[in-house]
């Protein structure tokens, strides 16, 4: 039973998961980029529950009270993933601004379809 | 002032780009965007004397010092690095086929340009940063341009290129942060130099293998190592001829170089090549790359998808040098990075001029242009001749040291396999003389104007040069050897 204490872990590892078969196996691209956010929330789930301290507080230093013997989290992950969560939503603007720019050129979003367009064409 | 070049060269175009949108006109956005590549340019050889002379420069940004902040290190190989990606901008922007094949309508054009600033300042930036999270954020900032720039080719393909580049290239980055993730996990430090520091007395955990094996595999993905090449001809092909030039001689080698500073600098060759015998792994897919993308790009009817398997083989050369792991083959590994880029790039925009003048990038189109465009047409066989590795041409001087290297190793069916893989790209190169020089005009067209094919002549007149002058090349690139394998750079 060791190995489910932790859970957080498995988490991410299924959620990782699902993003990555959702990539690979649905063809409408729409699809593909909800299974690409879904790959990469799973990385930020990681970073967050690897700064997180069993019985630690928010990283404030309090004014009054002596700062000494507080148990604190460890902020840095959950600042890092401020960026990559930056990093995922630009991704995820460009990669819809394609599917929208491939569906007025092609009139479809489905990638078998799309192959089969670009395979006659070349 | 100078003590900031490390960190004014990143920042200088990133802060350029949005002033593209305020300029909007599209000729003073052109010229605007020059300027500032030409500045990077003058930067980074600066650095790259100071770096020679007086050793690495260390960079605190905002004044906090390393590990705790974010350090900016320059070496001899970020240094290296620098010049090369900062010529080939200031080669590649000012050029008149900068715009060719492009399928933006007038005033929508200075986007472009803010793009193409962008991707500049997100590979200064992987190049010069010491801070492993800060190369994530750079290589997004790069991908996400270079996603922009592939998908403004004219053909309608260049969107489900760009669009397949951009799920691998996420996938790939995703992995990046992942082993990121894993070794700030164990170390508790994203700072490279203090991660070599930490990381020998853990090499044992699992952690920092399964980190390993995710910086591995996502930087491979983005530097399109043989298994893991799928997107580049794609991208390469569809995207404006510019844009496969300047992408072309850049991005793949950044990517290199931070293949090399994850083995050598943070992990250190002998956990990499002596425990892990990684180069039993690397050694089989340079080999392929090298033959299966010269085979391909013999039977490619398209100019560009022609170059892009090309260039999956030359990264195949480069890799080769990485396996080495001896100062010969990481010399020639380093110095062909350079040479590839002068040859890539200088043959790319010789295909921009072609695009320009036939409206066409297909094998076919060349026909019969020796007679019609000779100054193009003779940049296109001299870069040709040094793919093959030509004595006398740059590609000559990077495939020598291979070689040397391979024969150190005592791998000489490596070193055949070399040679033969060269005679290949004689195939490929010979098939495109002779189009161009025996076949029969079929465009009525005349040579392009001074500032088109000029660029082309500064990269492929850098080749011959390089070819025979070696001081500047070899000389970086051996001191860049031997600071990645001394282990403290």
């Amino acid at each position: 039973m060791e190995a489910l204490g932790v859970w957080n872990y498995w988490v991410v590892v299924l959620l990782m998961m699902i993003g990555l078969y959702t990539v690979i196996a649905r063809d409408h691209l729409v699809k593909k980029l909800i299974g690409l956010g879904v790959f990469q929330v799973s990385v930020i789930m990681f970073y967050v529950s690897m700064g997180k301290v069993t019985g630690g507080t928010a990283p404030i230093i309090p004014d009054e009270v002596p700062a000494e013997g507080i148990l604190y989290s460890n902020p840095l992950p959950h600042v890092l993933m401020l960026t990559a969560i930056v990093v995922g939503v630009a991704t995820l603007a460009v990669g819809l601004a394609l599917v929208v720019r491939i569906r007025e050129a092609y009139g479809t979003a489905e990638e078998d379809e799309l192959q089969r367009m670009n395979g006659a064409q070349s | 002032m100078s003590e900031h070049l490390s960190a004014l060269i990143v920042v200088l175009p990133l802060l350029a780009a949005p002033v593209c949108l305020l300029l909007r006109h599209t000729a003073m956005v052109r010229a605007w965007t020059s300027i500032v590549a030409w500045a990077c340019m003058i930067m980074a050889w600066t650095l790259l004397e100071r770096v020679q002379t007086g050793g690495a420069i260390s960079y605190s940004m905002g004044g906090w010092d390393p590990p705790l902040g974010i350090e900016y290190r320059l070496d001899a190989l970020n240094a290296y690095l620098l010049v090369i990606v900062t010529t080939i901008a200031a080669v590649v922007f000012p050029s008149g086929t900068i715009l060719t094949g492009t399928a933006l309508p007038e005033g929508k054009r200075h986007l472009y340009f803010a793009a193409l600033l962008l991707c500049l300042a997100g590979l200064l930036g992987i190049s010069s940063t010491g801070d492993l999270f800060n190369v994530f954020v750079f290589v997004e900032i790069t991908s996400l341009s270079s996603y922009t720039l592939i998908s403004l080719g004219k053909d309608r393909r260049a969107l489900t290129a760009a669009f397949s580049y951009l799920v691998m290239g996420t996938i790939g980055g995703t992995f990046l942060l992942l082993g990121i993730g894993f070794l700030y996990q164990v170390t508790g430090t994203l700072n490279m130099q203090d991660l070599a520091l930490r990381l020998p007395e853990l090499l044992e955990s699992r952690t920092v293998l399964a980190g390993f094996a995710f910086l591995m595999v996502g930087g491979s993905i983005k530097l399109a190592v043989f298994p893991l090449h799928q997107w580049l001809p794609n991208a390469y092909t569809q995207a404006p001829p510019a844009v496969s030039a300047f992408i072309a001689a850049t991005a793949t080698k950044v990517s290199y170089y931070l293949l090399a500073r994850v083995i050598f600098t943070i992990f250190g060759a002998a956990f990499v090549f002596d425990a892990l015998h990684l180069h039993w792994l690397m050694l089989p897919m340079a080999l392929a790359a090298m033959f299966a993308g010269s085979f391909a790009a013999v039977f490619q009817t398209d100019l560009k998808r022609l170059l892009a398997y090309s260039s999956i083989a030359q990264i195949g050369y480069m890799v080769l040098g990485l396996s080495m792991a001896s100062e010969a083959g990481l010399t020639g590994g380093i110095v062909h990075l350079f040479n590839h880029a002068l040859m890539k790039g200088g043959l790319f925009l010789a295909v921009a001029s072609v695009v320009m003048r036939t409206g066409s990038s297909s094998v076919n189109a060349i026909s019969g242009l020796g007679r019609k465009m000779p100054i193009t047409m003779a940049a296109m066989v001299i870069g040709g001749l040094s793919l093959i590795g030509v004595p006398g041409t740059a590609g000559f001087v990077s495939k020598w040291y291979l070689v040397v290297g391979a024969l150190e190793h005592g791998w000489y069916s490596v070193a055949v396999l070399i040679l033969l893989s060269s005679l290949i790209a004689v195939v490929y190169v010979w098939r495109l003389v002779e189009i161009a020089f025996f076949g029969e005009a079929t465009h009525d067209v005349c040579e392009v104007p001074w500032n088109s094919w000029l660029p082309t002549w500064i990269l492929i007149g850098g080749t011959l040069v390089f070819g025979l002058w070696t001081d500047v090349t070899v000389g970086g690139a051996s001191s860049a050897a031997r600071a990645l394998l001394g282990g403290t750079p």
